[in-house]
């Protein structure tokens, strides 16, 4: 087994009183493109700090390629640091901003121009080297940010929301274009960010944090899929969580009573830790609920509720239903097939069990 | 008489009044008569040349020359430092020190100038030109502080961390990024303590040796004889320099920034 790019060995950081960062433990295999992903607060940009070394952890150890690092000032650590607001040298050009860490380090001056104008084409901005700056737009002064961050070949490359001060249109297009290059280069990538369709777009491995602590840490699909808390189902993506009941596991399902649903098969690669029983979770993705017309007969196995629409959020290709079902509200979200429901109208909620997972106690 | 055009003749008696009497100086420094003051007799540039010619004045100006320097310099070098002690890091007392710093220019001029001539006499330590070096220090460092300061708080810590990121030691990176986008506060800095010592007449009456004069108190000790005019040569001349240095440190400022594309 090759040494990881990047292992955490349960650091801990405190500010005083306050402790920011929970034990934490975490492994970046070399070339893979992890997320810390969290609401504002939860100790991402702590971490990635003293990933860095601008911050000292309390506690624990941090390792780069299998090396304890605690020790090492950052400017020996060769990594690549990319900032929410670009942070480039307004003193020197485009050119000078992405040559700076070439200077620092063992490279003829003939190599350093090559190295440059590769990183340049690689950023797609090949002919600005002359420019300053305050010259140049907020896209491209993060490509360049990222160009000079990338020319030193950094055994980690740690990026701390580095979109979020572009617009969207904007943000999608580097999106794209950081995750090309990453992939392109195979470097190891630590990524901040709060916005969840980006760490779901650009991540090998996703993990969620919240208040200090990991929530879950996995793949995309696998934090989508099969939430480990209900936190992680309400912070990634729109979810309904339903009061359930485990009646019986076997090996292929977990069988739970939910509310208004009634008796739901949940497959059991979707149940965490259900218990005879025990109350339960029954957690339902918006996009999972379907609204149909109330003379509509659902499909074997589909389960199917009655509700009433109070309010219809028109997003484009889709709509955003909220549906009162007894005394609570259901979220649905639904593409546009022919008109949208109207608000008031009694509809027919269907839900396939395949697409439940199960969480297990009571709701919080 | 409406009320804005009341309020615009009110602003031109404003500055009248303000650069009047400066604009009479410099008119009557060129005046041919041998009295300083009204009718002019023509016009002429010897009293710029009996200046020239007064040992004790030139004595003046190189003394001013050196003193404004060596404070510029000195008042500089620990100003930029204390503003990054203050702005980058944490330490206990800070809110103190920084008041503390600032603090001379809130107290009255003479009170400090008595202050620091009294502490001298308490330690018994005799006037001399490094104590009147010292004073100047004092007193043109918080202008050096907060214009530093300013300049600090809106260079961000990213740009620094960025540069170690890369491989450059906080050594380098102070010379090679946070000194060069510091540059124009500092050369500001610089001007400013610079005016301030050549023009400062209330500390130094207090604190200068016997024998020492500076251009402002040499002024002074000749208006207690007569009024000359070569005194409003010397007046001239002055405002030259208090006037054109920060101009033209302003145009040089602006010059470097716009290259940069600022
Ligand atoms: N220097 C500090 N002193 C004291 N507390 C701090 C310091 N830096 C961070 N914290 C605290 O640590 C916690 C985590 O902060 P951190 O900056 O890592 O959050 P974040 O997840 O990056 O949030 P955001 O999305 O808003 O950037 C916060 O509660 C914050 O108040
Ligand atoms: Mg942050």
């Amino acid at each position: 087994m090759t040494t990881p790019a990047v292992e955490l060995v349960d650091i801990v950081k405190r500010f005083g009183a306050i402790t920011a960062l929970q034990p934490m433990s975490l492994t970046l295999p070399e070339g893979s493109f992890v997320t810390l992903l969290g609401p504002s607060g939860c100790g991402k940009t702590t971490t990635l700090r003293m990933v860095a070394g601008l911050l000292d952890p309390s506690a624990g150890e941090i390792r780069i390629k299998g090396k304890r690092v605690n020790e090492t000032p950052i400017h020996k650590r060769n990594l690549g640091l990319v900032f929410q607001n670009y942070a480039l040298f307004p003193h020197k050009t485009v050119y000078d901003n992405v040559a700076f860490g070439l200077r620092y380090r063992d490279i003829e001056r003939s190599q350093i121009k090559k190295l440059v104008n590769e990183a340049l084409d690689l950023v797609q901005l090949p002919s600005l080297g002359d420019r300053y700056p305050k010259q140049l737009s907020g896209g491209q002064q993060q490509r360049i940010a990222l160009a000079r961050a990338i020319v030193i070949k950094p055994d980690v490359l740690l990026l701390d929301e580095p979109l979020s001060a572009l617009d969207a249109n904007l943000r999608e297009d580097m999106r794209v274009e950081l995750k090309r290059i990453q992939h392109q280069l195979g470097i190891t990538t630590l990524f901040v960010t709060h916005d969840q369709s980006e760490a779901l777009a650009m991540s090998d491995t996703i993990v969620v944090m919240s208040a200090g602590n990991v929530e879950q840490v996995g793949a995309p699909e696998e934090v989508y899929n099969t939430p480990s808390s209900e936190f992680v189902a309400r912070f990634l993506g729109a979810s309904n969580i339903i009061e359930s009941r485990t009646l019986s596991v076997d090996g292929e399902h977990a069988m739970v009573e939910a509310r208004d649903f009634g008796n739901v098969p949940v497959p059991i690669e979707r149940v965490r830790n259900a218990i005879t029983g025990r109350e339960s979770k029954l957690v339902i993705r918006a996009e999972f609920l379907t609204l149909n017309k109330t003379d509509k007969t659902p499909a074997d196995g589909v389960l199917s509720v009655n509700g009433q629409v109070e309010t219809v959020d028109y997003q484009g290709q889709a709509v955003r239903y909220f549906v009162r079902v007894g005394d609570r509200q259901l979220q649905a979200i639904n593409m546009i097939d022919g008109h949208p429901f109207a608000e008031g109208e009694t509809v027919s909620i269907h839900v396939r069990p395949r697409d439940c997972a199960l969480l297990p106690g009571a709701i919080t | 008489m409406n009320g804005w055009s009341f309020i615009r003749l009110h602003a031109i008696l404003i500055y009248l009044f303000m650069f009047l009497p400066v604009g009479v100086v410099v008119l009557l420094s060129f005046n041919d008569s041998q009295f300083g003051s009204f009718p002019m007799t023509g016009v002429s540039l010897r009293w710029f040349v009996e200046l020239w010619n007064n040992d004790a004045i030139v004595r003046a100006f190189k003394v001013s020359f050196l003193l404004g320097g060596l404070t510029a310099m000195i008042s500089t070098t620990i100003g930029v430092l204390a503003s990054l002690a203050l702005v980058r890091y944490e330490f206990p007392g800070k809110q103190f020190m920084s008041t503390l710093l600032i603090a001379p220019i809130l107290v009255p001029e003479v009170v400090l100038a008595v202050a620091l001539l009294l502490f001298l006499r308490f330690l018994n330590v005799p006037k001399s030109f490094p104590l009147l070096l010292l004073g100047h220090v004092i007193f043109t460092m918080p202008f050096v502080v907060l214009v530093v300061q300013a300049r600090l708080v809106g260079i961000t810590r990213n740009v620094e961390e960025a540069a170690l990121s890369l491989g450059a030691s906080p050594i380098q990176t102070f010379f090679t990024i946070t000194l060069p986008l510091l540059a124009p506060a500092i050369f500001a800095g610089a001007l400013f303590a610079f005016t301030i010592s050549f023009d400062d007449i209330t500390g130094t009456l207090f604190w200068k040796p016997g024998g020492v004069e500076t251009v402002p108190t040499q002024i002074f000790a000749m208006l207690r004889n007569s009024i000359s005019p070569e005194i409003n040569a010397l007046g001239t001349v002055m405002i030259v320099l208090t006037v054109g240095l920060p101009l033209f440190g302003a145009a040089l400022a602006r010059t470097i920034s716009s290259r940069r594309g600022a």
